[in-house]
């Protein structure tokens, strides 16, 4: 008994001992990890710098450009008429090539995107799903400039051949980039509309099955309200893309801005034209090359609006099942 | 059972409680009954199916349209050209012979008789090499039929006109261009691959736009790997959700993912080739071949990286966030400090993920060129690049100038340079497919 008291005694001491000198469990400072954290969140401010340096580099360069005496915020936003040889600016005729093309590209691309996204999501068994994707993927990959090529050495041929050269009359004209970008955005709108769709829980779909309705009419009647979110956003995604898009335009649209609507005709749009004066000789400082920050922050204005619109669409009217 | 049929209205605040209020009460035999039922169902699996047709022939016309392009590169890639020479081929192979058929020995006597020394050194160096005697055979052919007979392409054709309408080709050649000799061309040849840039479509290469492009790719990839990977750690790790801070840098990052390409191009000459063109430029490190001109590869690579770094970062988000917290919290336990828990427990598991996210995002970086034409690639370039700050070209760029020319023969070479790049990007994708499908298995 002695010995095992003893014995007991013996762990209490050496217990008490240690409580002496206790470990302190509280953070110690480590200078490494502050370090290492204090890097990291450089790495994810770059972003911000990003975004700043955009802003600033567009806002300066277009005060310079409105502040030069040729030109008035009168003639920029309210002429049709683009010709900085004769002092005219109108931001209009840029901007009508830039919608007629993205217009033609969305007549293409929605349409056929959501016919692939709805049979991807509603129809195609997953082997068959498994094969299909890829294909789409690699369509999105390929280069714009190669898809450039095909539009002004396959489809403009092809175009003019259809509609005649006496409707169109020259090589360059906004039909045919406006098709290849609709090809091109086609697996953009495709594959995030099919995530929205794929997200729509299965019962919604039992359930109209057992109302007795059709494959069709539950894709279209059940499924599609529910993943319209998703699709919106992927819309509004794929026009920022046709908006956004140079290499095929400045290739086949033609590089002399023209104020119409009308597909059959060539016009310059707003990347074509900041495509063409950067890849020229341009003066720094000069009127030239002012103007193309000024048409770069309209394009900016622009896109950010419907990407900032997609995201919101997709944050708050996104519809949660559990 | 009734012939009545209730269909449930939607509640409205008016609505009271008697069935009228609650239910459409379709009256007997607005519905289809018995024939008239199937019929109905009938017509409506015809419209399912013509549906289901419609959303099936939308996925084919994507397949078509890749086809169409694929075939299109391939058709301008090789066909029939006729060529012209000022000096006929029997003066220099004698008669009956043929120029492919001579020994190295003959064609080099053939060029030292015909040309200048200088001029012998220039065609040397358009093949990549100092010397004439270090040309093979085929080598030499090409620069005797250039340099002595003087080859001129006068027409070309694609390969589908080529091979279905041959006769109609040689009748054509032979009224237009009697002299002229009628061969199949690719052009697409290895040869292509090696020489650099030149002003006549049959001597171009690509060599220096490919050499422009990776060294682009790789100083891209050593900026943006860590800052992009460094982001994803702090934002999925570290970052606290909360903080109105973090969120600015997250939503910032969606939203720099959907700008246009080519405004980051306006980014990149405002910033890296004006502003710090002194750095850029190379001038600050005592390399003055510029002038101080900042449109190098070191500006090309910076702004690239600023287009692909949303990319990568967002990937690596989504590969880091997949990973199990358990692992974390495992580490933790053991003691270990949150820089320890990521380096050694989270990125290993995440490494795959952040790979194929990052080989993704290089293959869109390979094939960007509006950005390229902002930041002043050039677009006659025939020396490699020696380093950053050296003047540069790459394939994109070379595709879209070849192809914006108006002459057919540049048509065929942008084809050619089109194939490379696609084989260059499919190879990088399959490469990410299979990284996937690999460590997904093993995990």
């Amino acid at each position: 008994m002695e010995e095992v008291r003893g014995g007991a005694e013996g762990l209490a001491k050496s217990g008490s001992e240690v409580a002496a000198r206790p470990i302190n469990l509280k953070g110690r400072s480590r200078p490494g990890e502050t370090i290492i954290q204090a890097l990291l969140f450089l790495a994810g401010i770059v972003s911000i710098f990003t975004t700043i340096g955009i802003v600033v580099v567009l806002a300066v360069e277009s005060w310079l450009f409105f502040g030069s005496p040729e030109v008035t915020f009168a003639n920029f936003f309210g002429s049709t008429v683009w010709q900085p040889r004769l002092e005219q600016f109108g931001i209009w005729a840029l901007v009508a090539a830039t919608l007629t093309t993205s217009f033609v590209a969305m007549l293409v691309a929605i349409p056929l995107g959501m016919g692939a996204a709805l049979y991807l999501s509603e129809y195609a068994n997953p082997k068959l799903r498994q094969t299909l994707k890829p294909i789409l993927e690699v369509l999105a990959g390929v280069p714009t400039v190669v898809y450039g090529y095909f539009a002004i050495s396959f489809i403009t041929p092809i175009v003019r051949n259809i509609f005649g050269t006496d409707r169109i009359p020259s090589v360059y004209n906004m039909l045919s980039p406006g098709l290849v970008m609709g090809i091109m955005i086609l697996p953009i709108i495709a594959s995030m509309s099919e995530d929205a769709l794929s997200a729509v829980p299965r019962s919604l779909r039992e359930g109209s099955y057992g109302l007795g309705a059709t494959r069709l009419e539950t894709a279209i009647r059940v499924v599609l309200p529910a993943a319209l979110s998703g699709i919106i956003a992927a819309i509004m995604v794929g026009i920022s893309r046709a908006i956004g898009e140079t290499m095929i335009v400045a290739l086949a649209a033609g590089a002399s801005p023209n104020f119409t609507f009308n597909p059959f005709l060539a016009a310059e749009t707003m990347t074509g034209y900041i495509a063409r004066i950067s890849g020229g000789d341009v003066g720094y400082g000069s009127l030239d090359y002012t103007s193309i920050f000024a048409v770069g922050l309209v394009l900016f204005v622009i896109t950010l609006t419907l990407n900032i619109i997609a995201n919101r669409i997709v944050a708050r009217f996104r519809e949660v099942y559990e | 059972m009734s012939a009545e049929q209730f269909i449930p209205k939607r509640p409205t605040e008016t609505a009271g409680d008697t069935p009228e209020d609650l239910y459409d009460i379709v009256p007997d035999g607005a519905l289809p009954q018995g024939e008239a039922m199937q019929k109905q169902i009938a017509g409506r699996r015809t419209v399912g199916s013509i549906g289901r047709r419609a959303f099936y022939s939308s996925l084919i016309i994507g397949i078509i349209a890749l086809l169409a392009l694929l075939y299109n590169l391939v058709n301008s890639m090789n066909g029939l050209v006729a060529r012209e020479f000022s000096v006929a081929e029997e003066r220099l192979a004698g008669p009956g012979n043929r120029i492919e058929d001579l020994d190295e020995a003959t064609l080099l006597s053939l060029l030292g008789d015909n040309l200048s020394a200088s001029q012998e050194r220039r065609i040397a160096r358009s093949f990549g090499l100092n010397s004439l005697d270090e040309l093979d055979q085929v080598q030499l052919v090409e620069a005797v039929r250039v340099n002595v007979m003087k080859e001129k392409v006068v027409a070309s054709w694609n390969m589908t006109p080529s091979l279905f309408n041959r006769s109609g080709i040689e009748q054509q050649v032979a009224e237009k261009y009697p002299d002229a000799k009628l061969e199949w061309n690719w052009w697409l040849t290895p040869r292509f691959l090696v020489v650099p840039m030149s002003s006549s479509p049959e001597l171009a290469g690509i060599r220096t736009a490919i050499l422009g492009s990776l060294y682009m790719i790789l100083m891209t990839m050593l900026m943006a790997i860590p800052i992009g990977v460094g982001a994803a750690i702090y934002l999925e790790e570290y970052a606290d959700r909360n903080t109105w801070y973090n969120r600015i840098i997250q939503t910032n990052i969606n939203n720099l993912a959907g700008v246009p390409s080519i405004v980051y191009g306006i980014l990149g000459l405002a910033i890296f080739v004006q502003a710090l063109g002194y750095w850029t430029s190379g001038q600050a490190f005592g390399f003055t071949d510029n002038q101080g001109n900042g449109r190098t590869l070191i500006s090309a690579a910076l702004t690239i990286t600023l287009l692909i770094l949303p990319l990568i970062i967002i990937n690596a988000q989504e590969a880091i966030r997949a990973v199990p917290n358990s692992l974390r919290q495992a580490s933790y336990g053991l003691g270990a400090t949150k820089w320890q828990t990521v380096w050694n427990q989270v990125l290993p598991v995440a490494f795959p993920g952040i790979l194929t996210g990052t080989i993704l995002a290089m293959s869109r970086a390979i094939g960007e060129s509006a950005p390229l034409i902002l930041v002043g690639a050039s677009t006659f370039i025939i020396t490699d690049p020696s380093g950053p700050f050296s003047k540069f070209t790459a394939l994109p760029i070379q595709i879209f100038n070849w192809t914006a020319r108006p002459q057919a023969e540049f048509r065929h070479i942008a084809a050619a340079a089109s194939i490379v790049l696609l084989i260059l990007l499919l190879s990088l994708n399959s490469l990410a497919i299979w990284l996937r499908n690999r460590y997904r298995r093993s995990i």
